[in-house]
């Protein structure tokens, strides 16, 4: 089955274009085709994951060469690892949910085929980009991605906040790909492979300046911080909630988002490499989930407390592979690898289940704002229970997914105390925030009653779904259990297998801090013992900082929005007044030129040509009295020319007169004559007819 | 021979003076008529005084006497077909080659 593992990426883009160019027109084919793919790619994808296992850590490689230089080339090919093929299943398995959660939810939206064909198409970038085995076709299906994310959160697009909301991911994501391009650039140059194996011999093979080293690392992972969502260019992960609910959790659990992490991990032995480069790594991540999960605690958008808990998940993982690398490069055992690749994992299952069991919530009661919400429990058991088995999965609650996963994070930071720290406070926040979600959302008085009575669970093709990804979501994580021998760490894994002994010590600290945050939350938004407004006077600064998302839109809209749109301003005007000045005073000369040439065309040289023709119908018009038609007259003509020339022979012979005046008298005499027969003939016709006779 | 030249040359004058002048399209034939025999009475001289020996002067006469025939045959012809055509032979009529 792995041979056939390019056809896991292919049949979503078969549904694709199968939709575009035939089903679309029938929505239960289009909705069903894709849906009949995707689980066919899933299954697949398991076969593929069983056969690797199989394998023990050999990797599966196959290529055709696309483009062939001297020495270089690219090629379009597959490469199945155990990265790769835990990925293929947790991309497919959330694919196939959101599909079929789809069906559900999108139920009665005028584009419903178009939808499907989006998200086939979206799988299909991903998949591509799971499987792609160089560097150069990782970044094609790096950009369809993009694409495909600004096709899906721009869907409703005639919503102005949706079609902005999907410029601004395309665009910011794309500042990061140009690092990505870079990186590219100097691997191509100093590497001259795009091949990952290739690439990766050769940096332990040495010989590659120590800069590039570093800089290829760092360029690279500018394009993960773009996808990724990672600290200077994250802003436009909250935004993409303007998107379809399924949308959101397609790209937050298993996709976009997922993509950039999957290129750190990946790409890990570059990182490894240099432990500069995975030192910034390691920052940028734990910066980021710091400042999201700080966000994440006073906003009140469903889906906007989701969007940052994604940030700040994406960065742990992050850091996780950062510290790895660090590690590493000075020579320690780490866990970080398997704790990022991991949660990469559990937090696909767990972040899927949440935003579809949001989606879900918002379906019910047409509202974001979580204030708006409360007491939907009773109304709405399966979406809160599995909603609820989420949150305490992402709190890392025992014996849930994410306990394990973020257990392995935790451990991977035990060289870094500072990292220590901010993990476990962010992960305090984690569990707080979520909790205070569910607590808002679920239990309590309903707080807006209109909505609470319109309120209903969803139906079956939404709730299945959820049900579904509620299993994995607690027993995903089991795979990873440290005491398991043949577990999740000696399957993916860098370099060596390498089993961290497990640490009740941080089991029980990363636990006992998940099981706080969710009580301060249950004391605040549940027994309402703490008044949050009151806290929230009470750091009145604090409050606003977080709630104004540390103010980086603004800082960006005024750093670089402003000054550009300054520039752009300036240039048009530039423009307006230069540049058009100079192609409108072109024209203008043009214009110009042209008349005074029609001018000279009319009357120079049209002037002569009219003018010769003029003379020559002049002349003709006096001699043509000489053609009288009286054959009488021409008889008298030739006569006449007869004694002139007898006469001009007499006179050359015996006067001093030349050939020349004679030529002259000659010429005026042939002139005169027609004159002359002009009033003969008048006369002729004017004396009448019985002249003669 | 100067009598005979000045008789000829007197002849064509007015053989000429008649086709020019003349509107009536026999009278111009006739006039031809003149012309010719000015000529033939200039061959017949000079064959007498210049080239004598040999009567060539002479039987260019009567071939021209002969041409001169057949010529006003076709004269004649053309000037009945005028006559039909116009129901006239004046001359001022047959001026449709004009401009």
């Amino acid at each position: 089955m792995t041979e056939y593992a390019y056809l896991i990426a292919l049949l979503p883009a078969f549904a694709f274009v199968a939709i575009v160019f035939a089903l679309r027109w029938n929505e239960k084919l289009a909705s069903g085709f894709s849906i009949l793919m995707i689980l066919i790619s899933w299954v697949m994808s398991i076969v593929v994951l069983f056969e690797t296992i199989g394998r023990h850590g050999d990797v599966y490689e196959a290529w055709y060469t696309f483009i062939q230089f001297n020495s270089f080339h690219l090629q379009i090919g597959i490469l199945i690892d155990a990265l790769a093929a835990i990925m293929l299943v947790v991309v497919t398995t959330v694919g196939a949910c959101v599909q079929i959660y789809s069906l559900g939810y999108m139920h009665g939206d005028p584009r419903f085929s178009r939808f499907f064909a989006y998200l086939s198409l979206f799988l299909f970038s991903m998949l591509g980009l799971v499987l792609a085995n160089n560097f150069f076709m990782i970044f094609i299906f790096w950009e369809l991605v993009g694409l495909t994310s600004y096709l899906l959160i721009g869907f409703w697009f005639e919503k102005v906040s949706a079609a902005n909301a999907c410029k601004k991911a395309f665009i910011t994501t794309r500042m990061g790909d140009l690092g990505f391009l870079i990186g590219l650039f100097l691997l191509a140059f100093y590497f001259e492979t795009f091949n990952y194996l290739e690439v990766f011999d050769k940096v332990g093979a040495g010989g590659i300046p120590l800069w590039v080293l570093t800089a290829v690392p760092i360029f690279i992972f500018c394009g993960a911080i773009g996808k990724s969502a990672q600290f200077p260019l994250h802003v436009w992960l909250p935004d993409a909630m303007e998107g379809p609910t399924p949308v959101s959790a397609l790209i937050h659990a298993a996709t976009m988002v997922a993509a950039g992490v999957y290129l750190v991990a990946r790409s890990m032995s570059l990182f490894v490499a240099s432990a500069d480069a995975a030192m910034v790594v390691a920052i940028i991540g734990v910066v980021t989930s710091f400042m999201a999960a700080s966000i994440g605690l006073v906003q009140n958008d469903i889906k906007r407390i989701l969007a940052y808990s994604t940030v700040s998940q994406l960065g742990y993982m992050i850091m996780a592979l950062g510290l790895y690398g660090v590690d590493t490069a000075h020579g320690h055992h780490s866990a970080g690898y398997v704790a990022g690749t991991f949660h990469l994992m559990t937090h696909a299952f767990f972040k899927g289940l949440l935003f579809l069991g949001a989606g879900s919530v918002i379906h019910a009661v047409h509202t974001n704002d979580i204030q708006e919400m409360g007491g939907l429990y009773p109304k709405m058991k399966t979406t809160s229970i599995t909603f609820m088995i989420a949150s305490l999965s992402i709190a890392g609650i025992f014996p849930f997914a994410g306990f394990w996963s973020k257990d392995e994070i935790v451990m991977a930071t035990v060289h870094h105390p500072i990292f220590m720290v901010l993990t476990l406070m962010i992960a305090f926040m984690t569990a707080f925030y979520m909790w205070r979600l569910c607590f808002l959302t679920f239990f309590g008085k309903p707080r807006d009653q209109h909505r609470y009575d319109h309120a209903h669970e969803s139906p079956r093709t939404m709730t299945g779904p959820l049900v579904f990804l509620g299993v994995l979501a607690v027993s995903a994580g089991w795979v990873g259990i440290p005491w398991l021998h043949h577990g999740f760490s000696s399957f993916v894994y860098h370099g060596e297998p390498h089993h961290a002994a497990p640490s009740l010590l941080l089991m029980g600290g990363s636990l006992l801090v998940g099981l706080s945050g969710i009580f301060v939350a249950y004391l605040v938004y549940y027994r309402r013992i703490i008044s949050p407004d009151k806290v929230a006077q009470r750091f009145r600064p604090i409050y606003n900082l977080l709630y104004n998302k540390y103010y980086i839109d603004e800082i960006y809209e005024a750093v670089l929005l402003k000054p550009i749109m300054a520039f752009a301003r300036f240039m048009w005007t530039f423009d307006a007044r230069l540049i058009d000045g100079i192609v409108n005073g072109v024209a203008f000369l043009t214009l110009v030129w042209a008349a005074v040439k029609q001018w000279s065309d009319t009357w120079i040289i049209d002037g002569m040509v009219n003018g010769a023709g003029w003379v020559v119908r002049m002349i003709g018009g006096l001699l043509r009295y000489l053609q009288s038609g009286s054959v009488q007259f021409y008889a008298l003509f030739i006569a006449a020319m007869v004694v002139l020339v007898i006469l001009a022979k007499f006179e050359l012979e015996y006067t001093t007169l030349n050939w020349p005046t004679m030529t002259i008298i000659f010429i005026i005499g042939i002139m005169l004559l027609p004159l002359l027969s002009r009033l003969t003939s008048d006369r002729s016709k004017t004396a009448g007819e019985p002249e003669n006779e | 021979m100067f009598y005979y030249l000045s008789l000829a040359a007197l002849l064509f004058s007015i053989g000429v003076f008649g086709v020019i002048t003349r509107r009536n399209a026999i009278g111009i034939l006739m006039s031809l008529e003149l012309m010719f025999n000015a000529a033939n009475i200039n061959f017949v001289a000079f064959n007498r005084y210049i080239v004598s020996d040999g009567p060539i002067g002479q039987m260019f006469a009567i071939f021209i006497v002969v041409v001169a025939a057949a010529e006003a045959v076709v004269g004649l012809a053309i000037v009945l077909l005028l006559y039909r055509n116009w129901q006239g032979i004046k001359t001022d009529y047959i001026n449709i080659m004009k401009w």
